[in-house]
């Protein structure tokens, strides 16, 4: 499976970035290979709406089953339950940290929003 | 005064507070002949506040937004890719819509090659109308939790009777909101405070009014506060001073109370008569 990780930073021991829409970037990790690559969300930092959504749309054309990240609004959540996305919150401060939690079985899948959109 | 205008006057600022609502609802008093007031901060609208009479009956005002039939979509995408405002997630087929972000443009339902988007209507608030004596109010009221402003401001607009003196009190900043107002306007009034907070928005929006080609000046409200910076600006930047009112404790306790100034102060009667003579008066403004 390959899941997505917030990040501002370019390899596993980067920071996860609690922020989904408008995080810098994503780290798409491939669970059977353990190879990574980084995808660019700067077009939604700044974005006047929408950031949450069109973050959304990026990770299904991924093709990833997972998000794993900070925080995660309703729109977006609406978004990535329609892409079947599974989604994890969690505050751990690295992906290694996250992706280490998710393997051990102690993230839950949210089934819902967990905050108000534009948070951050 | 002997003037036969139908004019519209925009009343904008720049900041909030500045005393938009006051000049618009005072000029239209001191004006003798029938007028139109047309309550363009559909966010948060007041001037009624000032005026005597009851609404009538209001009637509802909506954009259209997208509905897709999920038999003709073929999950392209397109209508998604159109969308500025990503009120279309091309997530699955057919796509999922987010009508509270759809500006109402019609972009997506063009851009479709199967047929599938036909536009449904989404309310986003109402328009009422008051009377009172010769100032005919006409209110934008913005829905609860609804964010789009610009298609309610254009709605209130088109009630306006082309043959009349209008008077636009428009919302306070330069965003869209002001854009909308300030588009059909044929005049504006720029109502600052002499401190630095009204000067740095009094900049931005003579910027905006600029850039929409709109003849303008300024009005100085509350002078005696703050500093001589706005006067030095609009000395160096060419921009007529159409009138100042000072800091008056009278006239913050006659808006505490609803009343306008013109009536409860009637010394302040000649201030706002100048005002509105200058203001139709071609040549006294800003060269475009």
């Amino acid at each position: 499976m390959k899941i997505v990780f917030t990040t501002s930073g370019e390899n596993l021991d980067a920071p996860l970035d609690p922020r989904f829409g408008r995080a810098r970037g994503f780290l798409l990790y491939d669970t059977e290979t353990g190879q990574y690559e980084i995808v660019d969300n700067e077009q939604n930092l700044n974005a006047a709406q929408g950031a949450g959504i069109q973050a959304a749309e990026t990770v299904s054309r991924l093709g990833a089953g997972a998000l794993i990240t900070g925080h995660c609004g309703p729109k977006a959540f609406r978004a990535l339950m329609a892409g079947g996305i599974q989604i994890y919150n969690t505050d751990v401060a690295t992906i290694a940290a996250a992706l280490e939690e998710f393997q051990a079985g102690r993230l839950m899948s949210a089934n819902a929003a967990d905050v108000e959109g534009h948070w951050a | 005064m002997d003037i036969s205008a139908n004019l519209s006057i925009a009343i904008a600022s720049g900041k909030g507070g500045t005393g938009k609502t006051t000049v618009a609802l005072n000029l239209a008093r001191v004006y003798d002949a029938p007028v139109q007031l047309l309550d363009c901060d559909v966010e948060e609208p007041n001037d009624h506040l000032f005026l005597k009479g009851g609404f009538g009956p209001e009637e509802a005002v909506g954009i259209p937004v997208p509905e897709i039939d999920p038999a003709k979509c073929r999950g392209c995408g397109e209508c998604s890719r159109f969308c500025q405002y990503h009120a279309i997630a091309a997530i699955g087929t057919p796509p999922l819509v987010f009508a509270e972000l759809c500006h109402g443009c019609g972009g997506c339902a063009k851009v479709c090659q199967n047929g599938a988007i036909r536009e449904v209507d989404r309310r986003v608030g109402v328009v009422r109308t008051l009377k009172d004596g010769d100032i005919s109010l006409i209110q934008g009221c913005l829905d609860v939790g609804v964010a789009m402003a610009p298609p309610l401001i254009r709605a209130v607009q088109s009630k306006r009777n082309g043959s009349l003196l209008t008077i636009l009190d428009a919302p306070p900043g330069t965003s869209c909101p002001v854009v909308a107002t300030l588009r059909r306007a044929d005049r504006a009034i720029l109502v600052t405070e002499p401190t630095p907070f009204g000067l740095h928005d009094l900049t931005l929006a003579v910027e905006t009014v600029r850039a929409l080609g709109i003849p303008f000046g300024v009005v100085i409200n509350r002078a005696g506060i703050g500093d001589d910076r706005v006067l030095d600006f609009c000395a160096e930047s060419g921009i007529p001073i159409l009138a100042v009112i000072p800091e008056d404790r009278r006239i913050a306790e006659v808006c505490s109370r609803g009343e306008l100034i013109v009536e409860s102060l009637p010394e302040y009667r000649g201030v706002f008569r100048d005002l509105l003579e200058k203001i139709l008066t071609p040549g006294a403004l800003e060269p475009v």
